[in-house]
């Protein structure tokens, strides 16, 4: 019996052990392959070379890198405090102020996840280009400033906030805004980082609608660069790598400075 | 502060009256508050899922456009290239996210065991794919199994196979290397989900069950499984949704991506998303054919979904 459970606690480490080196290795991949060179990524070289810093001035002279990280940069966090403000007042009006005809419509809005997008882009393209939007960023984030997904993850937060206080406020003459910008908001700080996180992941790493607004490489983003780089008739991989790493590096960064938000983000909407 | 309960406001007529219109005023407030999302939803969500379904009944070449009723819809079926991508995403669909759900759940029952060391590391090891964006790491993948590459070198090396396998360049290898990296990508994330399902297992369920002698797998089929039930239906209908628009990474995996000739081996990595996006922007633009394949994802889910929502339901 003894020998049994020791025996099964061995595969049950091994398991692990398989699952973690399996998960972390592209990444560590991903690190030495950007001081490769194209030759030896794609022959699957392991260890470290010495071309980091032609990898990285080639990235730096071929393509306007500087420019479209930052156009990463822009899109995402102004995606992320748009979507913030937006989605979260729309919970707060949802869960505070409820009334039949507003429920029909968050039912309705819910109902709306199940959508995939490619039954909404052909439309949505159109109405681009009519408000001449093609090929600009603001095409791109005005179309995701109001979430379904962050609607929903914000309502089920203010669910557990305390309705007696902003009764109590009420009677102490604050008025309804005041309430949800001073009161609500300060004491949901936890919330607003988890959808912060979830909300600048998505719009980081966003491929197919990007791929269709913006069309000239001044636009571009980090991951339209990558996959453009990756398709050309020469690929130099060792230059991929290090634009990915570059892609990576803020996700990996946050993930790790925040982790418990970025875990709250992904999964507590379905606390209940 | 005045303490205010709805009996006593109702008692107070007089405050009752002023009550009603602060009532009014007060859904006036709720509107307000819902009013720019509700209107960007109108225009940027339901104004789209509205004209996709009429634009579906239209054939459209360049700017003429007429009505051509279910016209569209018949012609699919005819259509190799629709066929090939509906058979390809059934294709993941059916294989992959079965086992990428089985994977996540049996590393969740693991890592929620207290007597597991260093639970912490595993976890955020295996959670890690999930920050990288689909476009990176299907070039990361593509990279590590390219015919001389990576995975083909250390297989070698181990005497596991003779002979190098041409991963991309193989209609089945290729989408085997699809659902691999897609694995890659999404195990650890189904599994956060599970993990934070089973914070509301009690803990004293595994010791009673521990106790009465059951198995670890007994646990895993008769405690584990039926207390993540709802959760298991909400990651299989995401899973379903995700991978039936399935888009960055066949695209990204196929030689020349988004210009490539074919997606994949003879076309064996087309997936419906894709076939859509090539309809509008590559070939003659036909919005309307497109629009058509967009509501058969649509559908599916649906369908998938509901099939997903009663299979969990008779069960219990």
């Amino acid at each position: 019996m003894k020998v049994k459970r020791v025996v099964g606690r061995i595969f049950v480490y091994l398991f692990l052990i398989i699952a973690f080196v399996v998960s972390v290795f592209p990444f560590y991949w991903m690190i030495t392959g950007m001081t490769n060179t194209a030759v030896d990524v794609i022959k699957g070289k392991m260890t470290f070379g010495s071309h980091l810093i032609d990898n990285f001035k080639v990235l730096f002279t071929t393509y306007n890198i500087k420019r479209i990280f930052f156009n990463s940069i822009k899109i995402s966090v102004l995606t992320t405090v748009g979507t913030l403000i937006i989605s979260s007042m729309a919970a707060y009006g949802f869960e505070v102020y409820s009334s039949k005809a507003r429920e029909k419509t968050y039912a309705a809005i819910m109902l709306s996840m199940m959508v995939p997008f490619a039954a909404l882009m052909i439309p949505l393209f159109k109405l681009i280009v009519k408000f001449h939007l093609i090929n600009t960023h603001a095409g791109l984030i005005l179309t995701s400033l109001a979430s379904v997904f962050i609607i929903f993850f914000f309502r089920q937060s203010f669910k557990s906030f305390p309705k007696d206080i902003i009764q109590a406020a009420r009677v102490d003459g604050a008025g309804e805004f005041k309430i949800f910008t001073s009161i609500v908001m300060p004491s949901m700080k936890s919330t607003y980082a988890a959808a912060a996180i979830y909300a600048f992941m998505t719009s980081w790493n966003s491929y197919l609608w990007p791929l269709i607004v913006l069309q000239t490489d001044k636009q571009k983003t980090m991951t339209l660069l990558i996959s453009s780089m990756s398709s050309a008739y020469f690929p130099e991989y060792g230059v991929i790598m290090a634009a990915i790493v570059l892609a990576t590096l803020p996700m990996i960064i946050i993930f790790f400075t925040l982790q418990n938000y970025f875990v709250q983000g992904m999964t507590g909407s379905i606390k209940q | 502060m005045a303490e205010i309960t709805p009996n006593s406001l109702k008692k107070n007529t007089k405050f009752f009256k002023r009550n009603k219109s602060f009532e009014r005023s007060l859904n006036i407030y709720g509107w307000i508050f819902v009013s720019i999302a509700v209107i960007l939803l109108a225009i940027f969500l339901f104004y789209p899922i509205v004209n996709s379904l009429i634009l579906s009944t239209m054939s459209s070449k360049g700017i003429v456009q007429k009505f051509v009723g279910l016209n569209n819809y018949k012609k699919l079926f005819h259509d190799e290239v629709f066929l090939t991508g509906l058979k390809n995403t059934f294709i993941f669909f059916i294989i992959q996210v079965p086992i990428m759900l089985l994977l996540a759940l049996i590393l969740a029952a693991i890592l929620n065991d207290k007597t597991i060391k260093f639970r912490g590391v595993f976890r955020t090891g295996i959670f890690l794919p999930a920050v990288t964006s689909l476009v990176a790491y299907t070039i990361l993948f593509k990279m590590m199994f390219s015919l001389d590459g990576f995975i083909n070198k250390g297989l070698l090396s181990m005497h596991i196979i003779k002979n190098p396998i041409p991963w991309l360049m193989d209609p089945f290898w290729a989408r085997v290397t699809v659902m691999i990296a897609m694995t890659w990508r999404w195990t650890g994330y189904n599994m956060v989900f599970y993990l934070s399902g089973l914070q509301n297992v009690p803990d004293e369920l595994y010791e009673a069950a521990d106790i009465d002698g059951a198995s670890k797998m007994q646990q895993f089929f008769h405690i584990t499984i039926p207390m993540l039930k709802p959760i298991i239906v909400f990651t299989s209908v995401m899973s379903t949704i995700g991978t039936l628009q399935l888009f960055d990474e066949p695209m990204n995996f196929s030689q020349g991506g988004v210009t490539g000739a074919t997606i994949g081996p003879g076309n064996s990595l087309l997936t419906m998303s894709v076939y859509i996006y090539n309809l509008c922007f590559k070939y003659m633009p036909n919005f309307g054919y497109a629009a058509a394949v967009s509501y058969v994802i649509v559908f599916l889910v649906a369908i998938l979904s509901i099939i997903q929502f009663k299979v969990a339901g008779d069960k219990k």
